[in-house]
């Protein structure tokens, strides 16, 4: 058979295939709403559901929740009746499967692991991901686009929440069920898995490219340089560039909420910037210390 | 012969029907009323909603999608339960039970496994929606930080539940899973600065949630509680709370301007 379809119509991968198509379908249907209540606002009409009127709860709310919950419910029986859920061979601690995947909701993360040490990919990224996810009703001080779609509003806050949900983490999780083969290696989905395939693929830490040790004390300045201004660049220019073209918005969102906002923006930005680094230019590491590695 | 009407009559005089729904429907606005708050699966909606909420357009209606699979996972979890021991020398031919034979045995399980994914898929659309939507803005802030929670465990839950069956591909995604744990700063073996705190592979945070230095039977004994009973209490009060909030908040968010 054709490894492509073999990879999608594989049991567990076909809830994927579905993920794909929902998530294509209603991002869709919420930029389509979102701009067209754009132009109703541009042109200073009332946006959809301003002017609802109220409709008794029964039947209306509960016929349609019925109905929701019939159509669910055969779907997934019908799911049921023509997929088999598989069952592996009996766990066994002496046979390690290549690749040994985590669950498909958290192959973006094991996709990490190619760019970041296991505690920031495994362990620290992903609790910054549940603390930026609390933090966002209270460092997203815009008072507009409450309670409809728009897009021309708040235009930042939803380029930045879709770029971390459809791209970081989605994306990475189609890359890690469909395009990751034995050894962790991509594999594009019309290619067979060749288990005694190894690609040498030497990997340099930043400082080795300019000729200095990483592990030497000046490689450790060198990195610990990057990383530092990174962070700090990461905080002080945005807060130049704003203190001199927008001070008003400064002032609104006050010190704690600004580094709250930055830090949890430098860090996402931090994995695109990994992955280019290491995809395009191989490269490892920036900063080797006695403890960790970034 | 009695006509329809006149049997519907009958019934609904009869006394056991009385005694079950107190008082009569005749489709009047107080009887409409009647029927939300005087039904307690109902009067978790107020009596009257906005159009938006009945519309599929705003809400997408994901948030009852992912409530109805969550008790749909309920229903087929605690079936699944009557034919499924947590122990390594059992829980792998229980499976097989199920598939040779328990009656219906496999599409129970190809429900509960297929509504697990499905639970995954919309909880994340229904914070997408809630999102796009700015609905997250005051005075909701506290009602999404609960949903971040409840999107946490429904992760949680799947991912217990993935050792249950104790194949192959249950055991190597947990291996990989609590190996991150391993990974912990300061509380995990492999994590950094953990030699300060004296930290090996038999009391570290992974220790802890596999209740061993490997995956085995505490492991599987472990998810299975964590699966089984307290991950849904846990899930359970959370939605009290979220859906509780939701009425207290003002229902589905309408356009604030």
């Amino acid at each position: 058979m054709n490894p492509f379809i073999e990879i999608i119509t594989q049991p567990d991968n076909i809830a994927i295939v579905i993920m794909i198509i929902m998530v294509t379908f209603f991002t869709g249907w919420a930029f389509q709403q979102a701009f067209e209540n754009d132009k109703l606002l541009a042109a200073g009409r009332p946006v959809d559901g301003e002017n609802d009127k109220f409709v008794d709860t029964f039947k209306p709310l509960v016929r349609i929740e019925l109905l929701i919950a019939i159509v669910v419910m055969v779907g997934l029986t019908i799911w049921s009746i023509a997929v088999d859920a598989p069952l592996e061979e009996i766990a066994n601690p002496t046979i390690t499967p290549n690749p040994a995947k985590a669950p498909w909701y958290f192959l973006g993360l094991q996709e990490l692991l190619v760019y970041f040490d296991p505690w920031l990919a495994g362990v620290v990224l992903p609790s910054l991901i549940v603390v930026g996810l609390l933090a966002i009703p209270y460092i997203d001080i815009n008072p507009k686009g409450n309670g409809y779609y728009t897009f021309a509003e708040r235009k930042y806050a939803i380029i930045i929440f879709s770029f971390g949900f459809l791209v970081l983490w989605l994306l990475l999780i189609v890359i890690g069920v469909f395009f990751r083969g034995p050894g962790w290696l991509w594999y594009w989905p019309w290619q067979e898995w060749d288990h005694a395939r190894v690609v040498f693929e030497p990997t340099r830490d930043l400082t080795s490219v300019i000729g200095i040790d990483s592990r030497s004390l000046p490689g450790f300045l060198i990195g610990a340089f990057v990383v530092g201004s990174y962070l700090a660049g990461g905080m002080i220019a945005p807060y130049r560039y704003w203190k001199k073209n927008n001070p008003e918005l400064l002032s609104k969102l006050g010190m704690v909420r600004y580094i709250t906002i930055m830090f949890l923006f430098i860090t996402m930005m931090s994995i695109p910037i990994k992955m280019v680094l290491r995809l395009v230019f191989l490269i490892k590491y920036i900063w080797i210390t006695p403890w960790f590695n970034v | 012969m009695k006509s329809l009407p006149e049997i519907t009559e009958k019934v609904r005089k009869n006394l056991i029907w009385k005694s079950i729904f107190r008082r009569d429907y005749r489709n009047s606005i107080r009887d409409r009323a009647q029927a939300v708050f005087g039904n307690v699966f109902l009067h978790l909606h107020p009596v009257q909603v906005r159009e938006s909420a009945v519309k599929l357009r705003f809400t997408w209606g994901m948030g009852g999608i992912t409530f109805f699979a969550f008790i749909l996972l309920v229903i087929t979890g605690v079936v699944l339960m009557f034919y499924y021991h947590p122990s390594i020398d059992q829980a792998y031919t229980d499976i097989k039970d199920l598939e040779f034979q328990v009656p219906f045995g496999v599409i129970l399980r190809n429900l509960h496994r297929w509504g697990a994914h499905f639970m995954v898929i919309v909880v994340m659309i229904h914070m997408f929606r809630v999102f796009m939507t700015g609905s997250y803005k005051a005075p909701r802030q506290f009602n999404w930080g609960i949903g971040v929670f409840l999107l946490v465990l429904t992760f949680l839950l799947s991912f217990t539940g993935y050792l249950t069956p104790w194949d192959q591909l249950g055991f190597w995604a947990i291996t990989v899973g609590t190996n991150m744990g391993a990974a912990t700063p300061l509380l995990g073996y492999q994590g950094p600065f953990s030699e300060y705190l004296h930290i090996t592979p038999y009391n570290d945070i992974r220790f802890a949630l596999l209740g061993g230095a490997q995956v085995g039977g505490n492991a599987l004994l472990r998810s299975y509680i964590w699966h089984c009973v307290a991950i849904p209490l846990i899930s359970i009060i959370l939605m009290f709370v979220h859906f509780w909030r939701v009425r207290k908040d003002g229902g589905i968010s309408k356009p604030q301007k």
